[in-house]
């Protein structure tokens, strides 16, 4: 039996790592799912003097995106998320994370907008109030206002197809 | 010659890289904060070394030029100097980023593996080496037979 010890040990060991080794160090478990999403009140990239709110969404399941220009992971995303608003699937709210605002708008209208509106931190205050720590980063609120889901990283087309839309469909199923 | 010169291009080269290196460190910022009190300085201290930066996990806001480090550390000041209490500051952090900020977790279901994991393996390490201690001694008795014994007896008697 205790010459099986050794081997059996190393293949245990073996397993613990390679389990490691799957996991994403950086998808550190939001403290935000369930909660009430943070109010926030912000400047809309086209109209400044307009500004946008959270509760402005109550009554619709909507997404929140954190982005911003000089984030290279949000280009590749980008295209998910035309393609996404296009099906008008899930109206998504912009989040301009610490970007200047001119390189936004341009960058916006050269890959498309899928966009109904942007807000604009500025200074990031509103990030730090989403607990955002790596962009893009989105969330899922529903009707009520809840945290339902956040996704760090870029949404890639698996993502969404196997997690967030079918979310969505069950969370426009609820009562508001 | 002329590998001799390769050399010195070498040299200068690395003279270069050297100096460009140090250039570009002494053209880092450095923050200067400045406090009421020396109890809000400690405050801070203490807490910039005891918060994890997310984006570079494994440094703490002290340590860490992020630019999410640096606003979180201006905000752990300004919140000292609004009055904040230090555990004010970390609740503030918790509700945001999750215990995963702290790099001394609180003790929870979830964290009872991070805080007495290292114990248990020590446990399961020291069991390992006493038996097999234990199993080696015994190999190493020999064992007599009486005949063996008598032989002996019969020898040292001589």
């Amino acid at each position: 039996m205790s010459r099986y010890l050794v081997p059996i040990g190393f293949f245990l060991l073996v397993i613990v790592l390679g389990i490691g080794l799957t996991l994403d160090p950086r998808e550190v478990p939001s403290p935000f799912i369930g909660k009430p999403a943070p109010e926030f009140t912000l400047p809309t990239l086209n109209m400044p003097d307009q500004t946008i709110s959270p509760s402005d969404m109550k009554g619709q399941v909507w997404m929140l995106n954190v982005w911003a220009t000089w984030c290279v992971s949000c280009r590749a995303e980008h295209e998910v998320l035309v393609k996404l608003s296009r099906s008008n699937h899930i109206p998504i709210v912009g989040l301009n994370y610490k970007d200047e605002s001119e390189k936004a708008k341009q960058w916006l209208q050269q890959l498309g907008n899928p966009y109904v509106v942007n807000a604009v931190d500025a200074d990031g205050r509103v990030g730090i109030d989403w607990g955002v720590y790596g962009t893009p980063e989105t969330f899922v609120i529903d009707k009520k206002g809840i945290i339902r889901h956040k996704q760090t990283g870029p949404v890639h087309a698996q993502v969404l197809q196997e997690t967030i839309l079918p979310l969505i469909q069950k969370l426009q199923g609820e009562q508001g | 010659m002329k590998k001799f010169s390769l050399f010195q291009h070498a040299l200068r080269l690395c003279i270069l890289v050297t100096m460009t290196g140090f250039m570009n460190l002494a053209q880092a910022k450095i923050e200067t904060v400045e406090f009421a009190t020396p109890q809000m300085e400690e405050d801070y201290h203490v807490l910039v070394a005891e918060l994890r930066c997310l984006v570079c996990q494994n440094q703490n806001l002290a340590d860490s030029n992020a630019e999410l480090a640096q606003d979180l550390r201006h905000q752990v000041y300004e919140m000292l100097n609004k009055g904040s209490s230090r555990e004010e500051v970390v609740d503030f952090m918790v509700t945001r980023y999750g215990d995963f900020v702290l790099y001394r977790p609180p003790m929870k279901l979830t964290t009872v593996l991070l805080w007495f994991g290292p114990l248990l393996f020590f446990i399961i390490a020291l069991t390992i080496v006493i038996t097999y201690v234990r199993k080696q001694k015994q190999k190493d008795a020999v064992e007599v037979t009486q005949q063996q014994q008598q032989r002996a007896h019969s020898l040292l008697d001589e």
